[in-house]
């Protein structure tokens, strides 16, 4: 935790593999006197009478929790609108298949790609996606759960997407943390695969609500597992009536074309 | 653990707009907003350490998840995040239960 304002971000790290530039701490444009503008230090408020210790009153502020996480967000949403890109934050469990997925759509889409990989440690996903031949920046969130609003805004620093591009913002894998936390996106998907089960959507039912699209990977492996794709959607659309759904399989390329169409 | 993250947004929320001097902290949190307020409450002393709101106490108002039906127009507590009218429809707007707000503050 950041031992100036008690944010959480001072384990993380920005790392474009291959290059030099490690973002450290780097508190970027996260500056500590504008954005958290500690009102001890400003001394705007007024200092009671000695006499006025004991005696407290009630400050109404009605302020959403996440408010300056969601300001940061449409700051990133704006910035991406006027450049045309297009920003989908991917999320699933860990080995669901995301970065697999972005291997095969690197390969198959005409339009520039360019990926925020989220991960606790290591440089491997942006490494992938870099011989996949896109340009990756890695977010390395530490003993963070999910990305935020101000590691997306430090990865774009870095990514620097070309206009009418899609950039993917490829979440730490986890189905619960990720959910809660607004990047700027454009759209939120979630990557399931069945080997995990059908009953995700009711386990995890704030990520599911949350999604525009589920991508359901891995269809080459149901002959060998028990998953009722009838059975998750209609469970999804239960949460998320408006929920569209595809099937693919990342590993052998089937009915990537949906998802291909989708992202256009 | 989201919910560490949260607590040092209420922190930083509750600390812009006030200075300090706060003995108590309240929240609003939905049933469906996704945060544990167990979790949450062990979180904020956490959080708060260190800070000027060390100490301070954190009370959280829970509220319900609140639905109407489009189709049959009738009002609704949700039992789970199922978006479901009893009459069967699906289309139903959500009224209430993904708040999560600071609503108050006890300063001195």
């Amino acid at each position: 935790m950041c031992s100036t304002c008690g944010c959480g971000d001072s384990d993380v790290r920005v790392t474009t593999p291959g290059a030099a530039t490690t973002d450290g701490h780097g508190h970027g444009e996260h500056s500590h006197d504008a954005e958290h503008g500690h009102g001890e230090r400003s001394h705007d408020h007024v200092h009671p009478e000695p006499d006025d210790e004991l005696r407290t009153h009630t400050l109404e502020l009605e302020v959403a929790v996440l408010a300056k996480n969601d300001g940061l967000a449409a700051r990133n949403r704006v910035w991406l609108a006027e450049r045309g890109i297009t920003a989908l934050n991917l999320m699933s469990s860990p080995g669901a298949g995301k970065t697999t997925l972005l291997e095969r759509t690197i390969a198959a889409t005409h339009r520039a790609v360019s990926v925020i990989e989220g991960d606790q440690e290591t440089l491997f996903d942006a490494e992938r996606i870099r011989a996949a031949g896109a340009r990756a920046v890695q977010v390395n969130t530490g003993a963070g759960c999910h990305l935020d609003a101000m590691m997306v805004s430090r990865a774009l620093e870095q990514l620097r997407p070309e206009p009418k591009s899609i950039v993917f913002i490829e979440n730490v894998g986890n189905l619960v943390c990720p959910a809660l936390f607004d990047l700027g996106e454009l759209r939120k998907v979630v990557v399931i695969s069945v080997t995990e089960g059908d009953d995700k959507p009711l386990k995890y039912p704030h990520m599911f609500a949350a999604a525009d699209l589920v991508v359901i990977n891995k269809t080459d492996l149901l002959p060998y597992v028990d998953f009722d794709i009838e059975r998750l959607t209609a469970d999804a659309r239960k949460l998320n009536p408006d929920v569209q759904l595809v099937p693919v399989s990342a590993k052998t390329g089937d009915n990537l074309e949906a998802w291909l169409a989708w992202l256009t | 653990m989201h919910e560490l993250a949260i607590a040092e947004s209420v922190v930083s929320a509750v600390l812009e707009r006030t200075g300090g001097r706060v003995s108590v902290v309240r929240l609003r949190v939905g049933r469906l907003a996704g945060v544990v307020p167990d979790a949450l409450m062990f979180c904020f002393e956490l959080a708060a350490a260190g800070t000027a709101l060390e100490g301070a106490a954190l009370e959280i108002e829970e509220r319900a998840g609140e639905a109407r039906c489009r189709d049959c127009d009738s009002r609704f507590s949700m039992r789970d995040a199922f978006l479901l009218c009893d009459c069967g429809s699906a289309d139903v707007e959500l009224l209430s239960g993904r708040e999560l707000q600071v609503t108050s503050v006890e300063v001195a």
